[in-house]
C-alpha cells in the first residue's frame, strides 16, 4: 500500500522543531513512551533510595523528612509520569492503527496533551530544591499534613492541574478517535479489545481528573486564601477531602489497569493462536468495572470513622468488583485453552499479568473487607497488594505491550534472549521484593516510614535485596529498546504468526501517516 | 483514494501548543512563586499570560482560517462536535467536586460538629455552644459575624437575565438558520450584553456582600462555598460571554451560513452549560 504520495507536504519537519511541532501521532506516541521510561526510571531510582533506607532499621542513608519525600514523589512519578503515559503512548501509536484512521481525530491537540506533560513534570522534580523539600505528605496530598509543605506546596498543585488538563485533552481525543475516526464496517464490537479498554478509560478520565483537579484547588485556596474545606474550626472536614481525592483515586487506578487488560486481551490471542474467548463479555465486564469504580471510593477510608452502614455499603460494592474481574481471568485462560501457544517475552509478560495480577486482586479482596481491613490498613500489607496490581498488572503489561509492538514499531525484532532473561530476572525479583511485605504488613509494620522495629529487619532485608535486583533488570530493558530501535533482523509485516488486526497489515515501521485510504473491515 | 477518508484534515505541524505550555507554566511558576512571597512571581504570571493569549489567538486564528477555506468535511465537524460535548462533560465534572463538597458539608459534616448521631460527646466536649445551622463558619466562627446571601434580590434578577440570554442565543440560532443575519447579530448582542449585565449584577453583589455583610472567603465553610461556587461559574461567564462576543465579530465579518456554523453551536451550549450550573447554585447555594 503506498501511503506517500500527495502528502509529502506532511512529512516530518528536521531537527528539534520536528518534536515540538509534530502532529503526527506516531511521534507523539513515541515521545510520550520516551517521557515515560525516563520518568519511569526516575521514580525507580527514588524506589531504590527507599529500598536502601529499609535494608536495614535504624537510621543510615537518609533523614526521615527526605524519606517521606522519595515515598511521595516515587508514587506520583510512577502514577502520573510513568504508567499513564506510557498507555497513553500506546494509545497514540495503536489506535489510530486498529481502526484504520489516518491519524489522531485532533492532531493538535494531541500535541499539546503531550507537551503538558514534560513541564509538568520538570514542575514537580524541580520541587526537591526548593525551601522546605517536596511534597511528604503521601502521593494522597491528605490535609492537614499536606499543608505542612513548604514552598513546594503550590508547585505540586499546579502540576496536578497541568497533569489533569494533559490528561483530560488526551481522553476526549482518544474518545473522538475511537467514535468518529473507525474505517468502514468497523462496528463497536468488532473493536480490538485494546481500543475499547481505552475508549472507557478515557471515559474514567474525564470523569474524574476534573474532580481531582478541584479538590486540589480547595487545598490551595485553603492554603492561602482563608477557606475553611477542610479545617473543622470554619465548619469543613478534612475527611471530605479524602472522599473527593479517592472519588478520583479509585477510578484512577482502573485508569492504570483497564489498558492492561487491553494489552494483554491482544497478546495472549496471538500467542494461543485462538480467538479472544468471550470477546462481548469482556467488553461488558471492562464497562461493568469501570462502572463500579465510581461507587467505592470510601474502601480506601474504612478507618476514618464512617458509619457501620456505609462501611458495609461500600464493602459489598468493593468485593462486586471481584465478579466482572473474574469474568475477564476466566476469559484469558479459556482463550489459552488447548491452544498452540509459544512463549515469547510478550506472552511471558502477559502470563505473568494474568498470574501475579489475580494475586494483586486477591488481597484486594481481603482489603475490601470492612473488619479485616482495619488490620491492614496503612501498613506493608496495602504496600504489597497494591505493587501486585500495579507492577506485575500496570507495569508488565507496559512490558508485554512494548515487546509486542516493537518490531511493528521499529521494523526490527527485539533481541528475544535478552527479552526472556529481563522477564525472568523482572519477575523473579518482583516476587522477592514484594511477596515478604505482605508477612511484614500482616506482622503490623506501617507504611512509610524510615525505620522500624527489629523484629521485621529480616524481610525488610530480603524486599530490599529483591528490590535492588529488580531495579538493575529493568537495565536490560533500556537496552534492548535501545538495540531495537537501532536495528536488527527485520521485521515482517506481521510479525507475529497467530496476529490478528488491521496493524499487522501495514508495513513494519508503518508509513509516516497509517491509512490514507481507509481498509474495508468485513 | 476514497474521499471520506482522505479528505479528513490533518494539520501541519504547529509550534502553538508547545508555545502555549510554556505560557501555562510560566502562568503557574510565577504564581507559586508569588503564593511563596516573592513578589516578581506577579510579572511572571503577566507574561505567562500573555503567551498564553498569543496561543489561544494564534489556534483559534487557524482554526478559523482553515474552516472558512473549507478544508473541514463533515467528519471533522464532528470531531468537533463529540469533543466540545466531552469537554462541557469534563467541566460538568469538575463543578460536580464543588457541588458535592456543598452537599457533603451541609448533611454531613456540619450535623457531625453540631453531635449528630454518634458524634454527640464530640460535640458536647470540644464545642459545646456549636449549632449546626446553615448557615454557618463553624464551630471557631471563622471570620466573625456574617449574613448569608439572599436569594431574592439580585440573584433572582440574574436568574432572569441568564434565562433570557438563553433564549436570545436559541433565537439568533433560528435567525442564522433562516438566514436572517439581522436576527442573528442582533440575538448575539443582545446575549453578549445579558451576559455582561449578569457579570456586573455578581459584582455588585460580591461587593455588598464584603462591605455590608462581612461575608468573605474566609467565613467558614459557607463562605468558602459561596465564593467557591459563584466564583468558579462567574469565572465561566465571563469566558462564555468572551466567546459570544468572538462570534458576534465573526457574525459581522460574514463568517457562518445556515448549514456550516459549529463555532456558534458550540459556544451556545457552552453558554446552555453555564445556564444549567447557575439554576443549581440559585437553587442550592442562594435559596436553600
Amino acid at each position: 500500500m503506498n501511503t506517500a504520495s500527495n502528502h509529502d507536504a506532511h512529512g516530518p519537519k528536521s531537527g528539534i522543531m520536528r518534536w515540538i511541532t509534530t502532529t503526527n501521532h506516531k511521534d507523539i506516541g513515541n515521545m510520550y513512551l520516551i517521557v515515560a521510561l525516563a520518568m519511569f526510571f526516575v521514580g525507580g531510582a527514588m524506589a531504590m533510595v527507599i529500598r536502601a533506607e529499609l535494608f536495614q532499621p535504624g537510621l543510615q542513608l537518609v533523614n526521615p523528612h527526605f524519606f517521606n519525600q522519595m515515598t511521595t514523589l516515587h508514587a506520583l512519578i510512577m502514577v502520573f509520569g510513568a504508567v499513564m503515559p506510557a498507555f497513553v503512548g500506546f494509545a497514540n501509536w495503536q489506535v489510530p492503527l486498529m481502526i484504520g484512521a489516518p491519524d489522531m481525530a485532533l492532531p493538535r491537540l494531541n500535541n499539546w496533551s503531550f507537551w503538558l506533560l514534560p513541564f509538568a513534570a520538570v514542575m514537580l522534580v524541580s520541587t526537591l530544591f526548593m525551601e522546605g523539600g517536596a511534597p511528604a505528605a503521601g502521593w494522597t496530598m491528605y490535609p492537614p499534613l499536606v499543608q505542612q509543605t513548604g514552598d513546594a506546596f503550590p508547585f505540586l498543585i499546579f502540576t496536578v492541574h497541568l497533569l489533569g488538563m494533559s490528561s483530560i485533552l488526551g481522553a476526549i481525543n482518544i474518545i473522538v478517535t475511537i467514535v468518529n475516526m473507525r474505517a468502514p464496517g468497523m462496528t463497536l464490537l468488532k473493536m480490538p479489545m485494546f481500543v475499547w479498554t481505552w475508549l472507557i478509560t478515557a471515559f474514567l478520565l474525564i470523569a474524574v481528573m476534573p474532580v481531582f483537579a478541584g479538590a486540589v484547588t480547595m487545598l490551595l485556596t485553603d492554603q492561602y486564601f482563608g477557606t475553611s474545606f477542610f479545617n473543622t474550626a470554619g465548619g469543613g472536614d478534612p475527611v471530605l477531602f479524602q472522599h473527593l481525592f479517592w472519588f478520583f483515586g479509585h477510578p484512577e487506578v482502573y485508569i492504570m489497569i483497564l489498558p492492561s487488560f487491553g494489552v494483554i486481551s491482544q497478546v495472549i490471542p496471538t500467542f494461543a493462536r485462538k480467538p479472544l474467548f468471550g470477546y462481548a463479555s469482556m467488553v461488558y465486564a471492562t464497562a461493568a468495572i469501570a462502572f463500579l469504580s465510581f461507587i467505592v471510593w470510601a474502601h480506601h477510608m474504612f478507618t476514618v470513622g464512617m458509619p457501620i452502614s456505609g462501611q458495609l455499603y461500600f464493602m459489598y460494592a468493593t468485593v462486586l468488583i471481584a465478579v466482572p474481574t473474574g469474568v475477564k481471568v476466566f476469559n484469558w485462560l479459556a482463550t489459552m485453552w488447548r491452544g498452540s501457544m509459544t512463549f515469547e517475552t510478550p506472552m511471558l509478560f502477559a502470563l505473568g499479568v494474568v498470574v501475579m495480577f489475580t494475586f494483586g486482586g486477591f488481597t484486594g479482596v481481603m482489603m475490601g473487607t470492612a473488619p479485616t481491613d482495619v488490620q491492614y490498613h496503612d501498613s506493608y500489607f496495602i504496600v504489597a497488594h497494591f505493587h501486585y496490581t500495579l507492577v506485575s498488572g500496570a507495569v508488565f503489561s507496559v512490558f508485554c505491550g512494548a515487546y509486542y509492538w516493537l518490531p511493528k514499531w521499529t521494523g526490527y525484532m527485539y533481541d528475544e534472549k535478552l527479552g526472556k532473561l529481563h522477564f525472568w530476572l523482572t519477575a523473579i525479583s518482583f516476587n522477592v521484593l514484594f511477596f515478604p511485605q505482605h508477612f511484614l504488613g500482616l506482622a503490623g509494620m506501617p507504611r512509610r516510614i524510615p525505620d522500624y522495629a527489629l523484629q521485621f529487619a529480616d524481610w525488610n532485608m530480603v524486599s530490599s535485596i529483591g528490590g535492588f535486583a529488580f531495579g538493575l533488570a529493568q537495565l536490560i530493558f533500556l537496552w534492548v529498546v535501545i538495540k531495537a530501535v537501532r536495528g536488527g533482523e527485520p521485521a515482517s509485516d506481521e510479525v507475529w504468526e497467530g496476529a490478528d488486526g488491521l496493524e499487522w497489515t501495514l508495513s513494519s515501521p508503518p508509513p509516516y501517516h497509517s491509512f490514507n485510504e481507509a481498509p474495508k473491515v468485513s | 483514494m476514497s474521499d471520506a477518508q482522505s479528505a479528513y484534515y490533518v494539520p501541519e505541524g504547529s509550534a502553538l501548543p508547545f508555545v502555549g505550555t510554556a505560557g501555562l507554566f510560566i502562568l503557574f511558576a510565577g504564581f507559586g512563586a508569588f503564593l511563596n512571597g516573592v513578589s516578581a512571581g506577579s510579572m511572571a504570571m503577566l507574561l505567562g499570560f500573555a503567551i498564553l493569549l498569543v496561543m489561544i489567538f494564534g489556534w483559534f486564528g487557524a482554526v478559523i482560517r482553515e474552516s472558512e477555506a473549507g478544508l473541514y468535511n463533515d467528519k471533522v465537524d464532528r470531531t468537533y462536535r463529540w469533543s466540545m460535548a466531552w469537554f462541557i462533560f469534563s467541566e460538568v465534572a469538575f463543578f460536580a467536586a464543588f457541588f458535592g463538597t456543598l452537599y457533603y458539608v451541609r448533611s454531613f459534616s456540619v450535623p457531625w460538629l453540631g453531635g449528630l448521631g454518634s458524634e454527640a460527646l464530640t460535640g458536647q466536649l470540644l464545642h459545646p455552644t456549636f449549632e449546626a445551622v446553615w448557615p454557618t463558619n463553624g464551630p471557631g466562627q471563622l471570620g466573625g459575624h456574617f449574613e448569608a446571601m439572599g436569594a431574592w434580590g439580585l440573584p433572582a434578577l440574574n436568574t432572569v437575565i441568564l434565562l433570557s440570554s438563553g433564549a436570545t442565543v436559541t433565537w439568533a440560532h433560528w435567525g442564522l438558520l433562516k438566514n436572517n443575519r439581522t436576527q442573528f447579530t442582533l440575538g448575539l448582542a443582545l446575549t453578549v450584553i445579558l451576559g455582561a449585565l449578569f457579570i456586573g449584577f455578581q459584582a455588585t453583589e460580591y461587593a455588598h456582600g464584603f462591605s455590608e455583610l462581612n461575608l468573605t472567603l474566609e467565613s467558614g465553610i459557607y463562605g468558602s462555598t459561596f465564593y467557591m461556587l459563584t466564583g468558579f461559574h462567574g469565572l465561566h461567564v465571563t469566558i462564555g460571554a468572551i466567546m459570544l462576543a468572538v462570534i458576534f465579530f465573526r457574525a459581522l465579518k460574514g463568517h457562518f451560513t445556515p448549514d456550516n456554523h459549529f463555532a456558534f453551536e458550540a459556544v451556545a451550549w457552552y453558554w446552555h452549560f453555564v445556564d444549567v450550573v447557575w439554576l443549581g447554585l440559585f437553587i442550592f447555594v442562594y435559596w436553600l
